[in-house]
């Protein structure tokens, strides 16, 4: 008998529930402001490692462009704060107020064409997720219509986020070039660099977090989602089973993009300004490692997993800048060689086991370990 | 665009510019030969080329520190030594990579993608450790520099010739290797069909692990051959991994003529628009208009029909 997929299974909850508690209570009691505002900065990045869950760990779709996304999101909002905090009297001293001040350094005397909807917080708010979801659209479009897929499909978003970096660099009178858009101060007359708004910010994030995790569990519960693995697979059998493949995996693509721009505007809120450094291949790839550590197959494992990447990035290069690098490449061989699964992946096979042993006093029946659907992953390309 | 400059000037620049390219042609053919045999032969992504080349051009930077040192009388043919010597190093790491850590991934070329990145990052630091972040320059053996004076507007650096003669020497002996060699038949009939392979008696790890070897191997000279042109920094290696797979798949992977081809195109295009642009929006349309290709065609210029 085939049962019918129950949104929001009980494991689901739970998960959330201690995600929740982890986040709301825990950490907001025991740091300070400036701990809790790094909090913060890494969860944006998990907007993106949600992404990549739904479109490189289900559908099998590795994009190391997902710093183009994250960027694109982040300027469309950094856009929009750049021009509150340049007002015509907040650059009297410029040789053309009101324009942002790295337009009136490079000798550009009128805003360009490009910029004058940001004016809007209404359009930056819908621009922020429009303008990357539409990209997204159509380089997957272009890519997937024409079954470019797999390795080649990974190196031409990585050539994405190259370009764009580049440009981005390129056209300083424009974009602000390397420096990226800084001094951004207020959001709709609201001083976001206090420590009250940080607070605020953080909350409005975390919720933004929930939505988001709760989006993507309805994608992988759905009949979706079993498209989606399916199609990681054994391609060619969804495709002769009638499904048209290319469509599904530009739905993942998109959602992803979506995801990392909404995480990116919010990094522009938290952090106050947007650079090309968010952008580019090193970015990129450090967003697929934080899916990679948390489990690629896990929703809740890419949180955790990024949280914990950046945590020991952070306190690592802190007191040894010389063993992070190292650190982080031995990450990446561990996690491919011996731990396919990441975190996700040791929890459900050491810990939960046991957790549930303990609980119940009996062993549960394989397969039936709640929140888990697929298999491995290593079994998965063994089986290929 | 054109209206500032008389014929023969116009003239002389593409000359030049052409020239230009033709040296960017000859080290993306370096960089893109030792990745096009691994991921061509072989459909590993290396992501740590870039490394092995820098590796290429810390060896002979430190042959260069030697020869300066205890053999100043040979220093003018210090180079033949450190380039044999970058291809031996380059290599034998390449092996040692690949009995290590790529073997065990043949089956996931994403999962080898993400390793061969953290394997990028530890030879980084190890070259921050061993050598210090700041960038060293090699210094070329007094018959190497200058310039020749073919007209008198056009003049081609002899480091330049010297480059591409090297190019011209490494690729005809890559194709002699793959093409006529009894062992680049083994290598070939591996990618073709590798159970088949196996079956009539190549021993097709050894042949892995060869060709990966070979392939570092080539990014080595590469590396010795670009300390010529610029200097060496641990994260140099970054810039160009970039271009050079883009390079290998716009030729069309396993196709040694479509990789020259397309290293050819590419650079030609970039060092004339460079020209005209500023270097940024060059390499920014070149790189738009690979990409825009490769979206039309995916397979790139040149294929191989390979029963899978």
């Amino acid at each position: 008998m085939i049962k019918t997929p129950r949104f929001l299974k009980r494991g689901d909850l739970m998960a959330m529930v201690a995600l929740a508690v982890l986040l709301v209570v825990i950490l907001p009691m025991t740091l300070d402001v400036f701990r809790l505002n790094l909090v913060a900065k890494y969860l944006t990045y998990a907007f993106v490692a949600i992404g990549l869950v739904l479109c490189w760990g289900m559908g099998g779709i590795l994009s190391l462009g997902q710093g183009v996304f994250f960027g694109l999101g982040g300027y469309c909002m950094a856009m929009f704060l750049k021009l509150e905090a340049s007002s015509v009297a907040n650059t009297k001293i410029q040789s053309t107020p009101g324009i942002p001040d790295f337009m009136d350094w490079n000798q550009i005397t009128q805003l360009p064409l490009f910029w004058q909807p940001f004016h809007s917080l209404t359009f930056a708010l819908i621009a922020v997720v429009v303008v990357p979801t539409a990209f997204a659209l159509l380089v997957g479009t272009a890519m997937f219509k024409r079954r470019v897929g797999g390795v080649y499909f990974a190196i031409i978003t990585q050539a994405l986020a190259a370009i764009l970096t580049i440009l981005i660099v390129g056209q300083q009178g424009y974009t602000g070039g390397i420096n990226g858009i800084t001094d951004l101060r207020t959001l709709k007359g609201w001083d976001i660099r206090s420590d009250h708004a940080k607070l605020i910010l953080y909350f409005v994030e975390v919720a933004c977090l929930f939505a988001c995790i709760v989006v993507a569990i309805l994608i992988r519960n759905s009949k979706l989602g079993r498209i989606l693995v399916a199609m990681r697979e054994k391609e060619d059998r969804v495709r002769f089973s009638g499904y048209n493949v290319a469509n599904f995996k530009i739905f993942a693509f998109c959602a992803a993009a979506a995801f990392a721009s909404i995480g990116g505007a919010l990094f522009t809120l938290e952090v106050g300004f947007m650079s090309p450094s968010f952008v580019g291949i090193v970015p990129s790839i450090e967003m697929v490692i934080y899916t990679a550590v948390g489990g690629r197959l896990s929703i809740f494992g890419a949180v955790y997993g990024t949280l914990l990447v950046n945590f020991a990035k952070t306190s690592l290069s802190e007191s040894f800048p010389q063993l992070w690098l190292f650190g982080l490449g031995a990450l990446f061989i561990a996690v491919v060689l011996a731990f396919p699964n990441g975190l996700a992946g040791i929890w459900r096979d050491y810990v939960q086991v046991h957790l549930v042993r303990l609980i119940f006093r009996r062993r549960p029946p394989p397969g039936a370990v709640p929140g888990w659907t697929d298999d491995s992953v290593a079994d998965a390309a063994a089986a290929e | 665009m054109f209206g500032d400059y008389s014929v023969g000037d116009l003239g002389a620049i593409f000359a030049m510019q052409a020239f230009a390219g033709l040296i960017l042609f000859s080290v993306f053919v370096l960089m893109a030969l030792g990745l096009a045999i691994i991921f061509g032969q072989m459909g590993v992504i290396n992501m740590a080329h870039g490394e092995f080349m820098i590796l290429g051009a810390y060896v002979t930077w430190m042959t260069k520190t030697v020869f300066q040192e205890y053999l100043p009388s040979l220093f003018a043919g210090y180079f033949f030594l450190a380039m044999a010597l970058a291809f031996v190093a380059a290599g034998a790491l390449g092996m040692l990579v690949e009995w290590t850590l790529i073997r065990h991934l043949y089956r996931r070329p994403l999962d080898t993608l993400l390793a061969t990145w953290g394997l990028s990052l530890i030879l980084q630091q190890a070259y921050r450790s061993i050598f210090g972040a700041r960038e060293v320059g090699v210094e070329l053996p007094e018959w190497m520099m200058g310039s020749k004076h073919i007209t008198d507007t056009i003049e081609v650096q002899i480091n330049g010739l010297f480059v591409m003669a090297l190019t011209t020497l490494i690729t005809c002996a890559v194709a002699y290797i793959i093409y006529w060699s009894r062992w680049g038949r083994q290598v070939r009939a591996v990618v073709q069909n590798r159970v088949m392979a196996g079956a009539v008696g190549i021993n097709t790890e050894k042949v892995d692990r060869y060709t990966f070897g070979l392939g570092c191997g080539i990014a080595g000279v590469a590396g010795s051959a670009f300390t010529m042109i610029g200097s060496t920094s641990p994260t140099a290696g970054q810039l160009y991994i970039v271009d050079t797979f883009l390079v290998v798949v716009f030729g069309g992977a396993a196709s040694l003529v479509g990789t020259i081809a397309s290293a050819f195109t590419i650079s030609q295009a970039r060092s004339t628009l460079e020209f005209f642009l500023s270097g940024s929006m060059a390499q920014v349309l070149t790189l738009l208009a690979i990409v825009g290709i490769l979206m039309l065609r995916p397979q790139g210029l040149f294929t191989l029909k390979v029963r899978k």
